[in-house]
This record gives structure tokens, sequence and C-alpha cells, in this order.
């Protein structure tokens, strides 16, 4: 038997019996447990890349409910060099401008509106469904052009057994359980990851005593697509805070802060939820309730994100509160930095040990997430008499003196991870910008009619800018592909790329990160750095 | 820059009394309030992140 645990907002891969149900444990190189955003994002950049990949997802379809809600430029660049990215933006709402009340008081407002020369907005609104299924729409594509991705639907695993060069899968299905051998096992099974249960690894962290509810409403209204956030909200039992968010086909994202003591399912009831929603909307709003929930949250992350064959990508392997949009656009970036690792260990182009600087470069990325969130919480539900008196302090000053708008605090949105001082990274030999330093992911550019990041599709890029580039076409069997621009008559690359220098040569990761620069550099400068990259060490 | 613990105010009686009579008054919650506004003000003043770190050690003692 497979449970079905949640209703189904687009049935995208039926239950359909495969001829693997009735024959020995059939072996596959890559495994990913769970279709949900992460594993679908993850199963397309390997596919896409050649690598042989089977989703296993133990529904049918992309799960009802509006759920991640805000995708983040970084994660709109990766769908993009993925070729979903243009459907998302077409689909979802471009925001900018934000504003922060205290009770009835405007204490002030802000606007994202990001700098020029990015194909990507910093972000938009969008309901998780659609995210998903743009996704698995690509995934057919790809498909059809030939990449060798499967998804099971309604094939849910029950239990495994780590061997020595793979792991054994107990599936079950409405036809019945049968095995399947993963050499790499990845688990995108959510933060509830039974995966990572079977496996009896730890997943602590502090929990925060509060409740969450959110109601997607549908209406049009005249509201400005703004993202509005009310601390102490002035409308009647609307808790600590509440914040108002555009999506598309009209909804609109309400969440109310309800504290830690509440009778759950009294408050989801319809007439309570529409209590509360009249009391912000004012008396004789007409709207429909599309969507309801009531959340809790936890800040943790698990040790280590690899376990031998099995690795763990978005929330299996990390949760963070809400704030922030640091959930999913998180677990994009886990799936950008996996796959290319992935594909060479899978090749042989790579070490296995390439797969530890997975885990190193996310759990950084995660702690990152981690404590940006938790302090997000912190301001907004003081935990001591003081803190709230300085919290209230910070919202009074911040509506007179711009010195205090700095330090409130209603979420710090997601911005890409620099792995700083990690592991792959070769040296900076360039006295260049610091947003293109090593480790950072590339800075988008417009050039003419295309963008520097769609110049950026896959694999190794060295990016040769007024430099001469240095004669290597490949390290150890694996390709580099030449990318020789100039900054002449461009701003953007040069403000970006070049800073004050002449002339740059910067070697760049199949994800887009920066592994080294150099203001000029020699074919034994790159193939050195690129073994770095390729985790061979120094 | 380092956190100046030796006499810098000019007229520290004077500045005591002014300190004193901002909070004349006022409830245990608005004279909270009203330090807290004042350390923030202050920390915003002096900026300097390490020197406010080390304030806030010689504040604990």
């Amino acid at each position: 038997m497979v449970d079905v645990r949640y209703d189904i907002a687009f049935q995208l891969y039926p239950y359909a019996p495969v001829a693997a149900q009735t024959m020995p444990a059939q072996r596959h190189p890559v495994v990913i447990v769970g279709g949900g955003p992460i594993g679908m994002a993850l199963a397309l950049d390997l596919g896409r890349k050649g690598t042989q990949v089977l989703v296993l997802d133990d529904h049918d379809g992309v799960g009802q409910g509006s759920r991640a809600i805000c995708f983040a430029k970084r994660t709109l660049e990766i769908a993009n060099r993925l070729g979903a990215g243009q459907r998302m933006i077409d689909k979802g709402v471009v925001w900018n401008v934000g504003k922060v009340f205290h009770g009835d008081d405007r204490v002030f407002q802000f606007n994202l509106q990001p700098e020029d020369g990015h194909r990507c907005p910093a972000f938009i609104n969008l309901q998780q469904p659609y995210f998903e299924k743009f996704l698995v729409d690509e995934i057919r594509v790809a498909q059809d052009e030939g990449a060798p991705i499967e998804i099971r639907g309604r094939n849910a695993v029950t239990a495994l057994d780590q061997r020595d060069d793979h792991v054994l899968l107990d599936v079950d299905t409405p036809d019945g359980p049968y095995q399947i051998e993963a050499e790499w096992l990845i688990a995108c099974d959510g933060a509830r990851s039974p995966v990572r249960d079977m496996m009896g690894l730890n997943f602590d962290g502090r929990v925060f005593e509060d409740n969450f509810l959110i109601a997607d409403v549908k209406m049009t209204a005249d509201f400005p697509t703004e993202r509005w956030f009310w601390f102490e909200p002035p409308f009647k039992d609307a808790g600590q805070s509440a914040l108002l968010h555009k999506q598309p086909d009209d909804i609109w994202r309400i969440d109310f802060q309800l504290g830690w003591d509440i009778d759950r399912e009294k408050e989801l009831r319809e007439e309570n939820v529409r209590a509360r929603v009249d009391a912000m909307l004012g008396e004789g709003a007409e709207y429909e309730l599309e969507w309801t929930s009531i959340y809790t949250f936890q800040c943790r992350r698990m040790q280590e994100f690899r376990h031998d064959r099995v690795i763990f990508a978005g929330d299996s392997a990390h949760q963070v509160s809400p704030f922030g949009a640091r959930g999913a656009n998180s677990g994009v970036q886990d799936a950008d930095n996996l796959a290319w690792k992935l594909d060479f260990v899978i090749r042989g182009l790579a070490p296995e040990a390439l797969l530890d600087s997975y885990s190193e470069e996310r759990v950084h990325g995660a702690d990152e997430n981690i404590l940006n969130s938790t302090r997000a919480t912190d301001f907004l539900t003081p935990k001591s008499e003081i803190s709230k008196v300085f919290r209230n302090a910070v919202l009074e000053l911040a509506q007179d003196h711009a010195f205090a708008r700095p330090l409130v605090n209603s979420g710090r949105l997601s911005v890409p991870c620099v792995y700083d001082g990690l592991s792959l990274n070769g040296p900076d030999m360039l006295d260049g910008p610091e947003r293109t330093r090593v480790g950072a992911p590339a800075v988008d550019a417009k050039l003419g009619q295309t963008y520097l990041l769609d110049r950026l599709p896959g694999g190794f890029t060295l990016l040769s800018i007024d430099a001469p580039a240095p004669e290597i076409d490949e390290v150890d069997g694996v390709p580099l592909t030449h990318l020789g621009l100039t900054a002449r008559g461009n701003p953007f690359l040069k403000e970006r790329y070049l800073g004050e220098t002449e002339g740059a040569v910067y070697l760049i990761r199949p994800d887009q990160h920066v592994v080294s620069r150099w203001p000029e550099a020699s074919a034994e400068d790159v193939a050195s750095a690129m073994r770095i990259a390729l985790g061979k060490g120094v | 820059m380092e956190l100046n613990l030796e006499p810098n105010i000019a007229d520290p009686d004077g500045f005591y009394d002014e300190l004193l009579a901002v909070h004349q008054g006022l409830s245990k919650e608005d004279s909270d309030a009203l330090n807290a506004r004042l350390i923030l003000i202050l920390a915003n003043h002096v900026g300097d992140r390490d020197v406010l770190t080390a304030a806030l050690q010689a504040a604990q003692r």
C-alpha cells in the first residue's frame, strides 16, 4: 500500500507499472527519492548532462497548497540554466516594494529594485505547485530530446540497506513491493524525510514555540503588489505579526502569528479563519479561501549531508523559519551544487571526495540561512521582556530616523551563498570586485542582446575579459569552454568583473561559482585550479 | 579606535542631571523604552563594531 498523505494540485506522473517490478533488482546510477522542487531540479540537471536518473515519488503529482511562494533571483538563474526559468518569471508576480507597519503606524518602506543588467528580477512570488510543474514540464521536454530521466509515481521507499557499491531499496507500489539498486541515493524527501528516519540519523535544532496561520485568499483587490508586514497588527486577533503578499491568479498570501498555546483544529475552522481575514481586509471584503494551513517550524540541520552513498538535499538536510524565503531557495542551490559533482563522479572524471565538498559547501549555506532566519525570528517574537523593549524601540525610532531601519528584521531575504574559504576554491590573484570573488556565484551582466549567465550553461568555463585566453581546452578529461569578452563599452562587465583592473581571467564552475581569478593566467594556473575544483586537492 | 573609558564628558554633573531629567515622571515601562532608544541612538553614533563589542563587554563587568 502507498498512503496518500495530501491532495494533488497537478497529476503529472500517474502510477504506471514497469517491468522492473517483476524482475530482480535493477541497478541505477542515481535514484532520487522525492519529486518536489529539489528532486525535480536535480533530475533535470543530471538528465540534461546525460546521466541516467530515476525519481521515485510516493504521490502522482504536485501537492496542493501554495507553500513556498517567494523565489529569489539566484533560484531563477538556476532555473534558467535548466530551461524552466522564463515560464516562472512570466507566471510569477514581480515585486520590489515592501512596507513595514507597527500597529497602525507605517515604520518605513523598502525597495529591492534590482540594479540594471540582470536577466532575472530580485524576487517573484509564485505558488510552489507552479514551480514544480514547470520543472516537470521541462523534464518532459528534456526526455523528448533524449535525456535519460524516468519518474515513477506512487513508488514509496520503505526500507534501505547500504551495501559496498550500492544502496538496496525496498519500494512499495499499488501493485506491491519490488527492489531497486541505487549506486547513489539522493534523499529529497522533505523535512520529515523517511530516508533520514530509516537511517536513524539525527536532525536536532531549535524549536520555535509559535504557530503561524496561512490563509491564501482569492480576491480582486486593488492593493498594490507590495509585501506588507505588520508588527503587533492593529486588527482583531491578528496575533504578534501579520503578512500580506500577492501571488499569481489573484491569490493573496495572508499570514498570522498566533502564538504557542492554540487549538489548531478550532483556529483552522473556516469561520475562525474568516473572522481574522475580515478584520484585516475590512468588513464586507469579498474573497474565497483558497488554502489554509497552520505551521510551526524549527531551525536545524543534519551534521553531514553525505552519508556514504546516501546524500541529502533540501528540507531533508536542513530546515529554517520561513522568514527570508530561505527554504526552497536554498534547496535549489543544493541541487545546483550537487548535480555537476555527481555527474563527474559517475563518469569517473572526479574522485568521490568531490561529493564531500557538496556537504561542506551546503552545510556552510545552511548555517548562514539558519543564522539569518533565527535572528529574524528573535526579532519577530521577542523571547524576553527586555528584548521586546529593544524591538519596539527599534520600530519607534525607524519611523523618524533612517539609522534604525536596517535594524528592523522581518526576514532577511535569501541571497546566494558565497563559499568563502572552502576546499574547492582556487587562488584569488585579482584585485577585483568583492562580489565576484572566489567562491561567489557569477553575477549576471547584460551582453548586448544576451546575458552573461546564459553563456555559462553548465560546464567549466574560462572567461577572459580584455585578457589573453590561456591555451587549454581540457583538464584530466574534463572539457573547458572559452568565453572571451571585452568590457569596453560594457559598464556592467567592468563594474562587476574588473573594477579598477584592466583585464581578468575567471575560471567558473558548472554551477557558475568562481573557482579562481587572475589578471592573466597560464595554462598551468588554470589546470591547477581546475584540479582543486574537481576535488583532487592542490 | 579603542573604547574610551577615561573621563570624556566636559560637564559631568550637568550631563547626569539631564539624563535623570528626561526620565522624570516616566513610568518604569516608559523609562525602559527611553533607555532602549537612547542606547540604540548612541550605538549608531559610535558605529565602530569593535568599540561597540568592547562597550557591551565593559557593561557586563
